[in-house]
């Protein structure tokens, strides 16, 4: 509680989170918040010559190629940000943290050997990785969610591994297994707790990376496909009007942008809450 | 020293090894047969049979993991699917402008990002400090394809600065080259503000300018020095994130090198060339890492290389 008010201090946090807010609300709510269907082609919602229409009274946000609701497809395409930022940022933190922990608390052979996995996996860069998986594995929703998993955790293991062995090396770990702890409890009742932060902290930063690499790997086609609605997809199928169409960039772009930041600024604080060494210089 | 350099060599063949076999196992993962591909839909068992056996992919797959590490060292990366041509073809032919583009954007990535962040440092906790790192923080948090269409609407369509894509002189390098800049740059600006803070609260600052030198010197001779360091070692990392931008922002702005084939390679579903550039990409950015690590020491003579 008192964390949360120290971080509703910050005024850009505060509105991080209520953005956040929306965007959860927006996606949960969808059905009965969407003024229409999302795949529905509407006969007026093109211009006689078929081209997109602009906001206007009746399309709040104007219509895209096809003459669907710009709005609603916005709407809906919160779900996909969202599920996607949450589950798919679950499993990069969760995967993080096991290699992580067992290659900080379990060192020797079976540490250097994931930790050198790490690297490995550290040296391919994160879009190329993820579009050459989506591109072989035929992407849906979920696999997308997967994809993005397998090369967000690369990081989080690096960070909770160098944060495993420095809390592995204070003394109170040491005196623990003088007083005759075992390995598993000094695991769970000591590193956990003092871990929880960091993790916490990059269950946050991740969702940014996460929402960002859903939205690039949809404009590319290989993310989530259409007529599922998603903010990258939307871009995608009408990138070759945008010169002529900008509400169809401009609209799901600064969705994609806020909710980013959001996550990152909300990220960023909590790292300064929990770690006051660092407070007003990173 | 050269114990360290000898090492770090090692290890990066080391990290490349691990890179073919993963690029080789993606290859391996691919659903269509590379037989069948080649052949043709008319063709017979035995013609398919024929191709199999040439391609060596009646072979083991660790022979076939040999063959295909044979091959790549050779510069071979397959064949295209779709364009039926050798992968490292199309990006010998490519990589001129992709170079270009990455020397410019990166350029305009440390200029920016050096100069935002000197600027918060010394004038940090003021509304200026705040603004300048809000403003990092926006483009860390921005995908490349957003901000390439709007700057790409905003500078070429309406304002009419920059023609509309493609490529040329300099005035076609600008626009892709800034927005690559811009959005890369706040990860610099953040890092050199936090290192300029270090290096400010240090004994040797209050002692320089205790002995009399101007605030501008002693910025200039002794803060800047040391707090740049991180920035080497930054920009090999720097490459792969870099890579990623490339292929995005290239494609938006119709800019004809190694991220635009790729581009086109997933609207085709040529996985060939995809695995190629993501092989391509993992060893510049091993070969970069390496670079930077070395470069680093001899820069800074601190560096403690025995137990590092």
């Amino acid at each position: 509680m008192t964390l949360l008010m120290a971080l509703l201090k910050r005024k850009s946090v505060a509105l991080s989170l209520l953005f956040i807010l929306i965007v959860v609300v927006a996606a949960v709510f969808a059905p009965w918040l969407a003024p229409y269907d999302p795949t529905e082609q509407f006969f007026d919602g093109l211009t006689i010559e078929g081209a997109p229409l602009p906001p206007n009274s009746d399309f709040y946000f104007g219509t895209d190629l096809l003459g669907r609701d710009l709005l609603s497809r916005i709407i809906y395409g919160a779900r996909t940000s969202l599920i996607i930022g949450v589950v798919s940022n679950g499993i990069a933190v969760i995967i993080g943290t096991l290699v992580g922990v067992t290659a900080g608390f379990v060192r020797g052979w079976t540490g250097s050997l994931l930790m050198r996995f790490t690297d490995l996996m550290m040296s391919f860069p994160a879009l190329l990785l993820a579009i050459a998986l989506a591109a072989i594995l035929r992407p849906s929703l979920w696999i997308v969610a997967l994809v993005i998993a397998m090369v967000n955790w690369v990081q989080i293991a690096r960070v909770i591994y160098s944060e495993t062995i420095s809390i592995a090396a204070k003394d109170f770990v040491a005196v623990e297994r003088t007083i005759g702890a075992s390995s598993l409890r000094i695991l769970f009742s000591h590193l956990l707790p003092h871990l929880l932060p960091t993790i916490l902290v990059w269950a946050t930063l991740g969702i940014s990376t996460t929402v960002l690499l859903e939205a690039t790997l949809s404009f590319l086609g290989v993310g989530v496909q259409p007529p599922m609605p998603s903010w990258g997809n939307i871009i995608f199928e009408s990138q070759t009007y945008f010169t002529s169409a900008l509400w169809l960039v401009l609209f799901p772009g600064v969705a994609i942008i806020a909710l980013s930041l959001s996550f990152n600024l909300v990220g960023d604080a909590l790292r300064d809450e929990l770690d006051p060494t660092l407070k007003g210089r990173l | 020293m050269a114990w360290y350099v000898t090492k770090r060599l090692f290890y990066a063949v080391l990290i490349l090894l691990g890179v073919t076999f993963i690029t080789y196992f993606l290859m391996y993962l691919i659903p269509a047969d590379p037989a069948r591909q080649i052949a043709g839909r008319s063709a017979t068992v035995e013609v398919v049979a024929n191709i199999r056996h040439q391609l060596g992919l009646d072979l083991p797959f660790y022979q076939q993991y040999l063959r295909y590490l044979g091959n790549l060292l050779q510069g071979d990366l397959g064949r295209s699917y779709v364009q039926r041509s050798q992968v490292s073809d199309l990006m010998a032919a490519r990589i001129g402008p992709t170079l270009q583009l990455m020397a410019a954007g990166i350029g305009v990535e440390l200029v920016i990002g050096i100069t935002l962040g000197i600027v918060a440092a010394i004038k940090r906790n003021s509304a200026l400090d705040r603004m300048l790192m809000a403003f990092s923080f926006i483009g860390v948090s921005s995908p490349h394809f957003i901000a390439a269409m709007l700057a790409l609407y905003f500078f070429a369509v309406k304002l009419g600065w920059f023609p509309l894509g493609g490529y040329g002189g300099i005035e076609h390098l600008l626009l892709p080259a800034i927005t690559l800049g811009v959005l890369g740059s706040g990860w610099y600006s953040r890092m050199v503000r936090s290192s300029m803070i270090d290096v400010l609260h240090q004994d040797f600052i209050r002692t320089a300018r205790a002995k009399g030198l101007t605030r501008v010197r002693v910025l200039l001779r002794h803060v800047l020095p040391n707090a740049i360091i991180p920035v080497i070692p930054m920009i090999g990392i720097d490459i792969g994130i870099f890579m990623s931008g490339l292929v995005v922002v290239e494609s938006v702005f119709g800019w004809p090198g190694i991220g635009q084939l790729a581009w086109q390679a997933i609207q085709q579903v040529d996985i060939p060339i995809i695995v190629g550039v993501t092989t391509l990409s993992a060893v510049a950015i091993v070969v970069g890492n390496l670079i930077a690590d070395i470069a680093v020491l001899f820069v800074d003579p601190r560096i403690d290389v025995k137990h590092s």
